[in-house]
């Protein structure tokens, strides 16, 4: 594949990772792959922009070799030190030791805690400056955007916002735009990325938002470090993280369960009938079998969520033992939740999901219930009720 | 002294240590920190701290 020009004399040279289902270690599936997106831009001045993971380097430095020399990088500017975006810098410094690497402070740290190497690094602030000749380009910090080292480039003379994590998607694909994809996909995958990564810093992302927004920039393209480039309308994907970032979600019920004998599966599905009937779309998902990172995308546009396990050994099964933790983590605003399953001894697990659930923030809309192994005739319209009652306090 | 916890990266401000590399010398109550500061850690703003 050859680099891409996105601007005039400013190419993709980054890299398409086909093969990846698992990022992050296995916090997050990546069931289209990704792309890891590094820029290069040829004024009198070269400059790299971000770099990718470091097993693709050979092909990210073959790519930029089809357009430079790589020695003449001037600048790589380090938008955050994630070893996606910065697994490359060690064998591509090795090409162009006298380049001088770009970023926030806390990136020249993180960076030295990766790689242990002594680069010329040059740290940069909210409306510092770098020109390369006829571009220049502005740097604004974005902490938490979605690391403490986080940072945008942006280039004025091409209204071109390269705000790394932000706006991406894990998305592979043999084109460089978002208007060339299929648009289903694209956008779940948006949502998927935003839920996954970006949920909880919602309060952060609405903060800079505005104040990118008062910088009064003009922005005709958005070049992420995942997936495609948004350049048809791309403040689409802006005011659609702003709608995110509000946490004001719809009223729709996402129903998470695990399940020993299906007792409690039978339980889940007279819920959602209730939830139904009530005029409230609803989504069921048995969380041993479901990929959490879809799951995780439906909960950031519903209102309600709720959680259900057989008990075992006094206690809640483990899968949605560790779902509800990575929940907790999202730190969700304005849901309501219940709990509910079924058990053979004492019970326990309905009391220890609502203790997860008020930890975490999510007020407990209405009092859990179980039952003793499978639900009688009584029970079952118990379930359906309570699915019902749930709905209804969504709307 | 009341120490507040950054909702967002989980930072803990102990206003006996303070945050002295921020501007916030040591013995400082977090109600005296100036809007202006943030989170030593993540960056984040006064408003995300909360009392723990």
């Amino acid at each position: 594949m050859n680099p891409v020009e996105i601007k005039p004399k400013i190419y993709w040279v980054g890299v398409v990772d086909w093969g990846v289902r698992s990022f992050h270690g296995h916090t997050y599936t990546t069931q289209r792959g990704t792309t890891y997106n590094a820029y290069l831009i040829v004024d009198e001045k070269v400059a790299l922009v971000d770099t990718v993971y470091g097993p693709f380097a050979a092909e990210m430095i073959e790519r930029i070799r089809a357009v430079i020399d790589p020695v003449k990088i001037d600048y790589v500017i380090a938008n955050h030190v994630e070893a996606d975006h910065s697994g490359a810098l060690p064998e591509l410094m090795k090409l162009c030791p006298k380049a001088k690497v770009i970023g926030t402070e806390k990136c020249r740290d993180g960076l030295f805690k990766h790689y242990y190497q002594n680069w010329d690094f040059q740290t940069v602030k909210t409306g510092d400056k770098l020109s390369l000749g006829k571009r220049t380009l502005t740097f604004v910090e974005a902490p938490m955007i979605h690391w403490p080292d986080s940072m945008f480039t942006y280039c004025a003379e091409e209204e071109l916002l390269m705000p790394n994590d932000a706006f991406g998607q894990h998305l592979a694909s043999s084109v460089r735009f978002a208007d060339q994809v299929d648009q289903c996909a694209l956008w779940e995958e948006a949502k998927k990325y935003y839920a996954n990564i970006l949920w909880p810093l919602g309060s952060v992302i609405a903060r800079k938002i505005d104040e990118v927004v008062k910088m009064n920039i003009a922005v005709s393209m958005i070049a992420p470090s995942h997936g495609l480039i948004w350049r048809a309308n791309p403040m689409q994907v802006v005011q659609q993280y702003a709608g995110w970032a509000k946490q004001d979600p719809g009223a729709a019920a996402v129903i998470v369960y695990e399940t020993m004998w299906r007792a409690t599966e039978k339980m889940a599905r007279k819920i959602a009938e209730g939830v139904t009937d009530a005029g409230v779309p609803v989504k069921l998902y048995n969380i041993a079998e479901s990929d959490r990172t879809e799951v995780i995308a439906d909960m950031l546009e519903a209102k309600g969520f709720l959680f259900g396990s057989s008990t075992h050994d006094n206690d809640m099964l483990p899968n949605i033992a560790g779902f509800l933790e990575l929940v907790k983590g999202f730190k969700p605003k304005n849901r309501l939740s219940s709990a509910f399953g079924s058990y053979g001894w004492a019970g326990g697990a309905v009391k220890e999901m609502e203790g997860v659930l008020k930890e975490a923030g999510i007020e407990l809309a209405l009092p859990g219930i179980s039952f003793k192994f499978l639900p009688d005739e009584t029970e079952y319209q118990q379930c359906y009720s309570f699915g019902r009652s749930f709905g209804e306090l969504l709307k | 002294m009341q120490k507040y916890r950054c909702t967002i990266c989980n930072y803990v401000y102990d206003p006996v240590t303070g945050d002295p590399d921020g501007g916030v010398a040591a013995g400082t109550p977090f109600e005296k920190i100036p809007d202006s500061w943030v989170c030593p850690v993540c960056g984040a703003a006064k408003a995300d701290f909360e009392k723990i």
